[in-house]
């Protein structure tokens, strides 16, 4: 499972990333978090408000932090 | 009032959980529960003043009418009356914000000609959850749905520009007449400038990559919320934003309360005062490169205030501070030409001058 999450490198931003690799941490799945910075990437993912949480390929959350629950509902 | 049915934040929420959320909202509970909060609130709010000067000249004994018994009682009157307002004003704006999206504000303004489209822009920036980091993104996802680049711009100056904490504080250190002025003023520049670069037809000046995405795609995702989640949301936004700016308050008042207790009378009004023609730009330009949250600026800029600096260069230093940043220009550098920004700190200076030299005539 490849997990992506969008963001230029601000407060929420960075909480969603600790949201989900705690998610995946409980979970007890190994999965690669990517950190998406590049606003062109963003454009192609059909992001356009941050912060974003795109699960293989999939665009699960936009413009908001999630809760811990949720991201563990995605990640199955 | 219902809930919007199509409003709220990102994420898709399964379904059954949602209806049971619905059907177990507890109405008396809440309604109670928030009725007697805001009676306490007020009852506790109303009593500051005189509490303060309890605890200054009573309790702690310090002389009445001395420097430092001036002093100690505005901070300890101040403090508690700001995080008040500031609490109450954060969750309301919390539950407000639940309601408007990026997503939905760009498909809204998506339909919209200039004129119309920069008003709605500019108020629509006061409402919609948005933070300067989120700048850029939001300008793609505009241009990607077509909104006019001047109605966008109309939106990127009024979201930072006129700032909740920043008008609550001015309301509460300087009463209701220079929130409003500060509000209506935000508000028209916002709207103006922006409607000036719509007209310059600088499309061109857009990053080359960005002007192509035009046709692609963009998701919505849309969330049925309760008012439960709503009021959620507000006490989210007050342990967030309250839980992050209080520092920033307690500080900006102690240095206030110095300044009103120490500082002579009229100080100010020799280096920024009325007559000062150049005090405007000045205030301006210096502005550009500070960036510090509306928390910490406000207190500042009623010690100021108070010492006999002049209202509209005291307004124009806070409204460049907060609207126009280096760091949110180095940001937008990634969609727009250099020429754009330049057009874009001209014009929006431009208005913030225009304010100061309005607001030092007519005040």
């Amino acid at each position: 499972m490849e997990i992506k999450v969008c963001g230029p490198g601000c407060a929420s931003c960075e909480k969603t990333q600790k949201i989900v690799e705690a998610a995946l941490a409980a979970k007890g799945i190994a999965a690669t978090v990517v950190k998406v910075n590049d606003f062109q990437e963003f454009a192609q993912l059909g992001v356009f408000s941050t912060p974003a949480v795109v699960i293989d390929g999939q665009v699960k959350c936009i413009g908001r932090v999630p809760k811990q629950s949720e991201v563990e509902n995605w990640i199955g | 009032m219902e809930p919007l049915p199509s409003s709220g934040c990102g994420c898709t929420k399964p379904a059954a959980s949602q209806a049971v959320i619905e059907k177990n909202v507890p109405w008396g509970k809440v309604g109670i529960l928030t009725l007697l909060s805001f009676g306490l609130w007020l009852a506790i709010y109303n009593h500051l003043e005189p509490f303060s000067s309890y605890l200054t000249y009573s309790l702690f004994a310090v002389k009445k009418g001395s420097q430092l018994g001036d002093a100690v009682q505005f901070f300890l009157y101040d403090t508690p009356k700001v995080m008040m307002l500031l609490t109450l004003i954060v969750f309301v704006i919390g539950v407000l914000r639940s309601f408007f999206t990026q997503e939905r504000t760009r498909q809204y303004l998506a339909g919209k000609r200039e004129s119309a489209g920069n008003v709605m822009a500019a108020m629509l920036g006061i409402v919609t959850p948005f933070c300067s980091c989120s700048a850029v993104p939001l300008f793609l996802g505009f241009v990607q749905a077509g909104v006019p680049l001047g109605v966008t711009f109309s939106f990127l100056i009024a979201a930072p520009m006129v700032n909740e904490i920043a008008l609550v504080l001015l309301y509460g250190l300087l009463g209701w007449k220079v929130a409003a002025l500060y509000l209506v003023t935000g508000l028209l520049i916002a709207m103006v400038a922006g409607w000036v670069i719509g007209r310059l037809k600088l499309e061109t000046w857009i990053e080359d990559w960005v002007q192509e995405l035009r046709a692609g795609q963009s998701l919505v995702f849309e969330r049925k919320l309760t008012w439960l989640d709503r009021i959620d949301q507000g006490k989210e936004a007050v342990r967030d934003i309250v839980g992050k700016v209080w520092v920033y308050v307690v500080a900006g008042i102690a240095v206030g309360a110095f300044i009103h207790g120490y500082v002579p009378e009229d100080f100010m009004a020799q280096v920024i005062g009325k007559d000062a023609w150049w005090s405007v730009p000045a205030a301006v330009v210096v502005g550009i490169p500070m960036y510090s949250n509306a928390a910490g600026i406000v207190p500042v800029v009623e010690a100021l205030l108070g010492k006999g600096a002049a209202l509209g260069t005291v307004l124009a230093f806070m409204m460049s501070v907060i609207a126009l940043s280096l760091p949110e220009m180095i940001i937008l550098r990634k969609v727009l030409k250099p020429k754009l920004i330049a057009v874009f700190i001209f014009v929006v200076g431009s208005g913030i001058m225009f304010t100061g030299y309005l607001f030092n005539i007519i005040v």
